[in-house]
């Protein structure tokens, strides 16, 4: 409030409230300082929130090493890990957050919370798991495998703030899903990275990735390995931080 | 609907439902989804003429995945195709790159029966089996 605005008041107050003119001027104080208090309190609010961690999800086909790299981050930044790693798809059947994992990147500190995300497809079948388990667990395991698949979209839509886009740079990256998936993401106007996971593969193609999706910054690396990793945190911390 | 089947009695043929962007505009998005799933269901190759948008996409995947069963339905094959700048998207709306139609032909089918499906720039190429 400024000196004309408690000119106004003043003039406003009745002859009485004027002759005690001091406690006038105390009880205007009173309420600057109220005021000012709550300005603040709103600023810091708005501070706090702006410093919430970000959800970022962690999505992708299955097998393409999700929760390998969440595991990663989470150990490098935490010393936790977030979920067992499987070659057989599906490991992942319901989405995991991590909560607070704390990045330092040339002397500035970003947290984010890392949602790992069961792989998303368009189809389960549970004879696929069937050389490696009972037809029992199989069916079980199809049937996880599609609540998660569906709990992953539901992610996608309502609850993360970003994405990590992860791919197997051994495999071929036009896929439907993937597509689909790349779609979704930038209809949501949410930051998305490309993570080329698996260059410790001989077959291992980052180009490949890298014109598929030319609109995104695509980083090569090996989360089972560790590879290039540095350049993965520069990268979160700059997208997400 | 257009429709095609190449066998009269449908127990041993393929029907294939192409489903225009007129008819798919009149619908909300859980009665689009509805009425593919539906056709795949039934065995179905479903042709969307203008396809989804990214969200009723999302919401396919995630109604494809509450009803995979493992005694029958175990989901879909999907592809789609983005119409050139041969589409009937406006020259003004392609030229201030606003054009969010997003129409593109998609074919959908059920995942059981659709042995491959090949995409390339002008080209999708589906082989179904009869069982």
């Amino acid at each position: 409030m400024n000196v004309n605005v408690c000119n106004v008041c003043l003039s406003e107050f009745s002859p009485v409230v004027r002759a005690d003119t001091p406690r006038v001027l105390e009880a205007l104080t009173m309420g600057l300082f109220t005021e000012l208090k709550d300005s603040i309190s709103r600023v810091t609010d708005r501070l706090f929130s702006d410093q919430e961690p970000k959800r970022i999800g962690i999505y992708g086909p299955p097998n393409a090493g999700k929760t390998t790299l969440a595991n990663r981050i989470a150990r490098d930044w935490t010393g936790d890990a977030i979920g067992t790693e499987s070659h057989i798809p599906h490991e992942t059947r319901r989405a995991r957050r991590k909560e607070n994992v704390q990045i330092e990147r040339n002397g500035k500190s970003v947290t984010i919370d890392i949602v790992d995300t069961p792989g998303v497809t368009t189809k389960v079948d549970y004879e696929e798991f069937t050389d490696e388990m009972e037809e029992e667990d199989a069916i079980r395991r199809s049937r996880e495998a599609t609540e998660g698949v569906a709990e992953a979209m539901h992610w996608l839509r309502e609850d993360v703030d970003g994405v990590i886009y992860v791919l197997d740079s051994a495999e071929d990256p036009i896929t439907q899903v993937n597509t689909m998936l790349i779609g979704i993401i930038e209809s949501r106007d949410l930051p998305v990275l490309i993570f080329a996971n698996k260059i410790d593969l001989e077959e291992s193609s980052v180009k490949r990735i890298e014109d598929a999706f030319p609109q995104h910054k695509t980083v090569p690396l090996s989360a089972k390995e560790g590879d290039n990793m540095d350049e993965v945190y520069d990268a979160i911390a700059a997208y997400f931080g | 609907m257009p429709t095609a089947t190449n066998d009269s009695d449908g127990s041993d043929g393929i029907q294939i439902d192409l489903i225009s962007g007129e008819r798919m505009n009149e619908l909300a998005t859980m009665e689009k989804i509805r009425m593919i799933l539906d056709g795949v269901h039934d065995g179905n190759i479903v042709i969307l003429e203008e396809g989804l948008t990214p969200d009723e996409e999302s919401k396919l995947i995630e109604t494809t995945m509450a009803e995979i069963n493992p005694d029958g339905f175990n989901g879909i094959e999907i592809e789609t195709y983005p119409k050139g700048e041969s589409s009937n998207s406006s020259l003004l709306g392609r030229i201030m790159g606003n054009d969010e139609s997003g129409a593109k032909l998609t074919v959908i089918g059920p995942a059981n029966r659709i042995e491959t499906l090949h995409k390339d720039e002008t080209l999708i190429s589906t082989l179904v089996s009869r069982s």
